[in-house]
């Protein structure tokens, strides 16, 4: 109710709106909050849902559908040849094609793969049908799916999903699913799991340029894993905690890629009266809750912006009216459209009518709706942006006479917006479209779309997200049975639950800020030998890896030793009888070499082997002594002064508390 | 797999009211299916020892086992379900889905060709059901506007669906029946035919019809698809405006085929029907021409000739129909260590002609000489082709060639194995006195025996070699 009084007011000012000023009202009137002031109310009052698709790199030797290596990637420039194809809309259940995708195959999109011979054969560029999948690959998926409680299936399909972007040169995945309805628990409550896919990974994208789309097709192929959520979360922080968990599960098979890229999370994000919108391969968990707190409130702020403009009009009347300009006419002085004139590029300027003070309404934070136009007209139309400018900028970048005269020219109404873009002559008519297609979208609210994420939490359009009816079987390969006895031999390694573990550090006192990376390294198997093969506190083998390690991995980046050293080094020093507290400098010195066996490292550090005795004595002798410096703090002070003069000759020999204690605390 | 048709399921066989309900079940799957009273196109709730399963019963290929039923879940995968696991079943809902194209009205545009496109069995446009994946080809025009909408800037097509047969099913009879269709629309006045073919034996109905349909006053274009046209990078949409370009517009007359040039969307080639050679199984750019450069380049802009000298359009009707073939001819490829009696049973089953794919130059073993001589006595045409499949016969080089000449054996040049194979059964369909059938194999209707191999005739282009590798780096594959 509120907002439609302001809705008003609105109208009556779009003649002199100041854009800024609209912008910020517009965001005040869906009442977008930071996430740092959100909490759960704020959701519910939009009714936030999210899920998840977690895709997971798997450990193989190789490719899932052909013999070339798996994980071997190749330079940007390295290639061998390269081949182009243009991807064709094929016909819907109702024998028709979508309109968007039409239109963006209209636009004529090149697409070049470029070969490696070593990292791809002729089935990566669809010039041979698949070859057996890996059993390897195979093996890992169920083992994940029963890991995630799923039902398995009989029988393996291999299924098409159709990809019309070219990041798969077939234009379509191969992907099969190995489990159905499983569920992870959270800290407070349990989320659902829909599937648990086998699937080939897709292209990288070097470049996409106008009408030329680049692609590696080295991870081509390569096995990967998705599992799908239902949309269960409810706010921002319980989709990271899914991923999170989803992830570490994952990583507790020890079957699984590590580093850039081998972990990747799509996002859907809905509010209520919203759609289902998809945030591409998210690469980090960290970024998930701003994301989806910043694309919930545009879902919001796109419905307000649909209340306001059909308050107005029906969509049935809404008509838009276009005109080419002359640039001789106008006085330009934005710089991007100049250097598109001298590339005899042509200029258009587009009325849409009613969509005054829409195009400056606030969809995401420095992201007004008109942001929604110019990355369709990239993406769709193949413009390089900038490609339009509106009557509604922001920043002022062109002057408002030019939009005076062009609104005298289109015979405007005074609620109306403009938009003027340029574009190559070839790229007019679907721009045209675009632009067209986008407008009467707005009617409707939120279009279902696929966005690119960025750093501060928003996103861009990127693709239109295909239609429901996408998935065909595949008729190159046969249906792969999935023994009773085979899942039953795999289950033997299924490790122990995530969140068992959870539950078991808490137990051992190891503190929760370590969780996070020794999940993500899949280092709580190891842990778990140590203490109970060795008998070292587990909270102190927690700590060693979840700070200590953890502190080194980041300073030297990569840990070039086998991790059962770190085992084997706390069994030389209980076999020793050296005290375990000197085991951290030596990992250090063992990241510097690597391969240096134990006691040379203790040589290194120049550690002596001195009987607890003899150090105990020495301290009876300092204590004797001791003066105290400063009259008002003589306790700590001499403690800490022994203590300090004899820290290195300690270390190894004598448990650091237990030598606090045998000095005279008064 | 079939690369070049499109895997059919069951649903398309004419459906008793019976099996239908059951499509492609047998044995155990079928049993369980009937206790439970669950059809296909069911919706079912199941439950296993693995858990629970719901979604849609889908049909099942009559060559998998009998130990799975098929189900399409809400998500729109297929997953198979083990017999073994079921515990129970519940149909809950039953839709049956609907196989229909729409058609849209094929354009007629003033001033564009007229083409006629005559099917013959394989696939060349299709929609998919995405329930079942069952390909729905796409034929009438109607339904190929549907699907290739662009054909209707090339030309003014009319189709004709005259046999549907897989491409390896082809054989004499249906050459007969093109050949005489050919004539007909001819007559009627069509500026160009396509014949959409199926491609594993597509040269052989290129070589075929080159021989039955002589003096063609318009293209005879025969196109096919290596990738299925419901694939989203399908080379068939291509293919297809290649071919209509090539059949509506271009200046040669002959029957050639059409595909890719590179693997890459780029352009097609336009092969002669007797130069031409499937040579890999599965490649979009298949199609070679041996011996010689293909006819011409093809792009949606047009013909674009890459040899000089060929036979041109013209307006008349004047078109030679000869619509033979004695299919008592048969083929055999030389191993070494090959025995007699493989000719002899040749010669004992009543043939009439055999083509000899010979190693080198053209020979095979002395063993084998007096049943080449026996063959002879009998009337048993006998021919030399080409293991190396490139380069000429020449049996004068060694005595076992002179030899074998003497035997009774005929050089045929740089005649394609294939080529020779069908030359001889449409010679012999004409006669059997054997210096006719020798003058008829060796003169030469549409180059089936070139007199010249130009220096680029030969290009295998043979990869790990720097000027190669350089070269695919800088040119599209
Ligand atoms: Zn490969």
């Amino acid at each position: 109710m509120r907002l439609k009084k302001k809705l008003k007011l609105n109208i009556k000012t779009v003649k002199n709106l100041h854009p800024r000023k609209n912008f910020e009202l517009t965001r005040k009137q869906i009442g977008y909050i930071d996430r740092s002031d959100a909490c759960q109310a704020d959701y519910d009052r939009i009714g936030f849902i999210s899920g998840l698709e977690v895709h997971q790199q798997l450990q193989t030797e190789s490719k899932l559908f052909c013999r070339c290596p798996a994980g071997n990637f190749q330079k940007p420039n390295e290639y061998n040849a390269e081949i182009i194809r243009h991807m064709r809309p094929t016909l819907s259940e109702l024998g028709e094609y979508d309109g968007t995708a039409l239109m963006e195959f209209k636009t004529k999109k090149e697409i070049v793969y470029r070969i490696a011979h070593r990292t791809a054969c002729t089935y990566e560029i669809d010039d041979t049908p698949p070859f057996h999948v890996d059993r390897e690959a195979l093996q890992i998926a169920i083992q994940i799916a029963l890991a995630s409680k799923m039902n398995i299936v009989g029988e393996v399909h291999i299924t098409r999903k159709q990809y019309l972007d070219g990041s798969i040169p077939t234009g379509f995945q191969r992907t099969a699913i190995i489990g159905v309805e499983g569920e992870i628990p959270l800290k407070n409550k349990k989320v659902r799991l829909i599937q648990l896919s086998l699937e080939e990974d897709s292209c990288r994208e070097v470049s996409d340029i106008g009408h030329r789309r680049i692609y590696r097709t080295d991870r081509l192929g390569m096995p990967l894993i998705e599992t799908v959520t239902y949309p269960d979360m409810k706010n921002p922080d319980e989709v990271k905690e899914a991923c999170d968990y989803i992830r570490f599960l994952n990583r507790s098979t020890n079957n699984v890629r590590k580093g850039i890229g081998a972990g990747r999370e799509d996002v859907n994000v809905s509010c209520s009266g919203g759609t289902r919108v998809e945030i591409k391969g998210v690469a980090h968990t960290k970024w998930i809750p701003e994301l989806c707190h910043v694309e919930s409130f545009r879902q919001w702020a796109l419905l307000a912006i649909r209340d306001k403009l059909t308050a107005q009009i029906a969509k049935a009347n809404w008509k838009c009216s276009y005109v080419e300009l002359n640039p001789k006419d106008f006085n330009f002085y934005y710089p991007p459209l100049l250097q598109a004139m001298e590339r005899k590029e042509k200029l258009y300027a587009v009325n849409l009518p009613k969509f005054g003070g829409l195009l400056s309404h606030f969809t995401q934070p420095e992201r007004p709706f008109y942001d929604e136009f110019t990355h369709r007209l990239k993406v769709i139309a193949c413009i390089e942006r900038p490609n339009m400018v509106t009557s509604e900028d922001l920043d002022d970048v062109i002057s408002h006479h030019v939009f005076e005269s062009v609104q005298q020219l289109l015979h405007t109404g005074e609620d109306d917006a403009q938009i003027i873009f340029w574009a190559p002559e070839a790229d007019v008519h679907t721009a045209l479209d675009v632009i067209e297609e986008r407008a009467l979208m707005t009617f409707d609210g939120v279009p279902q779309e696929t966005r690119k994420s960025f750093v501060d939490g928003t996103t861009i359009f990127e693709r239109v997200l295909p239609g429901a009816d996408r998935m065909y079987p595949d008729t190159d390969s046969a249906p792969i049975p999935i023994t009773t006895s085979w899942i039953d031999e795999i289950r033997q390694h299924v490790p122990e639950e995530v969140h068992t573990r959870y539950l078991q550090l808490k137990e051992w006192q190891v503190p929760e800020d370590c969780y996070s990376y020794l999940f993500t390294h899949n280092y709580y198997p190891l842990i778990s030998k140590i203490v109970t093969e060795l008998s070292i506190s587990p909270k102190w083998v927690g700590v060693f890896f979840g700070q200590k390690l953890k502190h080194l991995h980041g300073q030297y980046k990569a840990i070039n030793f086998d991790l059962q050293r770190i085992y084997d080094l706390l069994a030389f020093l209980l076999k020793e009888k050296i005290d375990v507290a000197i085991a951290q400098k030596m990992l250090n010195e063992l990241f510097l070499h690597p391969n240096m066996d134990f006691e040379s490292i203790l040589t290194v550090l120049k550690f002596k082997r001195v009987s607890k005795e003899e150090i105990l004595g020495r301290v009876d002798f300092l204590e004797d002594k001791f003066f105290p410096i400063r009259k008002n703090s003589i306790k700590p002070d001499k403690v800490n002064s022994i203590m300090g003069q004899l820290r290195t000759i300690s270390e190894g020999n004598i448990c650091l508390e237990e030598l606090a204690k045998n000095i005279t605390k008064e | 797999m079939r690369v070049d048709e499109t895997f059919h399921w069951p649903i398309n066989k004419k459906e008793t009211m019976n099996e239908d309900i059951f499509q492609g079940y047998k044995g155990e799957a079928l049993a369980l299916l009937k206790k439970y009273s669950v059809r296909v196109w069911g919706t079912a709730e199941v439950e296993t020892s693995r858990g629970h399963f719901s979604g849609t019963i889908l049909p099942r290929s009559e060559n998998d086992d009998d130990r799975h039923i098929v189900m399409k879940i809400v998500t729109g995968y297929n997953i198979g379900i083990d017999t073994d696991t079921v515990l129970s079943m519940k149909e809950t809902g039953y839709k049956k889905a609907n196989y229909k194209i729409p058609e849209k009205e094929f354009p007629y545009t003033q001033g564009l060709p007229h083409v006629k496109l005559l099917g013959t069995g394989g696939t060349i446009a299709s929609r998919l059901d995405y329930r079942t994946g069952a390909v729905i080809p796409a034929f009438s025009p109607g339904e190929l506007y549907g699907a290739v909408p662009e054909l209707a800037d090339i030309c003014n097509l009319d189709t004709e669906k005259i046999f549907a047969v897989f491409s390896e099913n082809m054989g004499p009879k249906q050459y007969v029946a093109l050949a005489k269709k050919i004539g007909e629309e001819i007559e009627k006045g069509v500026d160009g035919i396509v014949i959409g073919h199926g491609t594993d034996t597509l040269h052989h109905t290129g070589a075929a019809l080159t021989f039955m349909c002589q003096n063609l006053p318009v293209p005879v274009v025969l196109v096919g698809s290596q990738r299925s046209s419901d694939r989203p990078s399908s080379d068939a949409a291509l293919n297809l405006m290649h071919a209509m370009t090539a059949a509506g517009h271009g200046n040669i007359a002959e029957v050639m085929v059409c595909m890719f040039g590179p693997t890459s969307d780029e352009y097609g080639f336009l092969h002669k029907g007797t130069r031409v050679r499937k040579m890999h199984s599965s490649y979009r750019s298949t199609f070679r021409t041996i011996g010689d450069t293909p006819v011409a380049k093809v792009t949606r802009q047009g013909v674009e000739p890459i040899k000089p000298e060929f036979h041109p359009r013209r307006k008349d009707r004047n078109v030679t129909i000869i619509p033979t073939f004695d299919d008592r001819v048969a083929m055999l490829y030389y191993y070494p260590g090959m025995k007699p009696d493989m000719l002899h049973s040749i010669i004992d089953n009543g043939y009439k002609g055999v083509v000899w794919v010979g190693t080198g130059l053209g020979h095979i073993n002395k063993e084998m000489y007096p049943a080449v001589e026996r063959a002879k006595a009998e009337g048993v045409h006998q021919y030399m082709t080409l293991q190396t499949i490139w380069g000429y016969v020449h049996m004068f080089v060694y005595d076992t060639g002179r030899d074998m000449m003497a035997k009774g054996i005929i050089p045929a040049g740089n005649m394609l194995p294939e080529v020779a194979f069908i030359k001889l059964g449409w010679a012999l369909g004409q006669t059997h006195d054997p210096e006719e059938v020798k003058r008829l194999m060796l003169t030469p209707v549409n180059d089936e025996i070139t007199e010249r191999e130009p220096y680029n005739g030969y290009l295998v282009y043979q990869g790990g070699v720097p000027e190669v590798e350089e070269f695919l780096k800088k040119v599209h594959k």
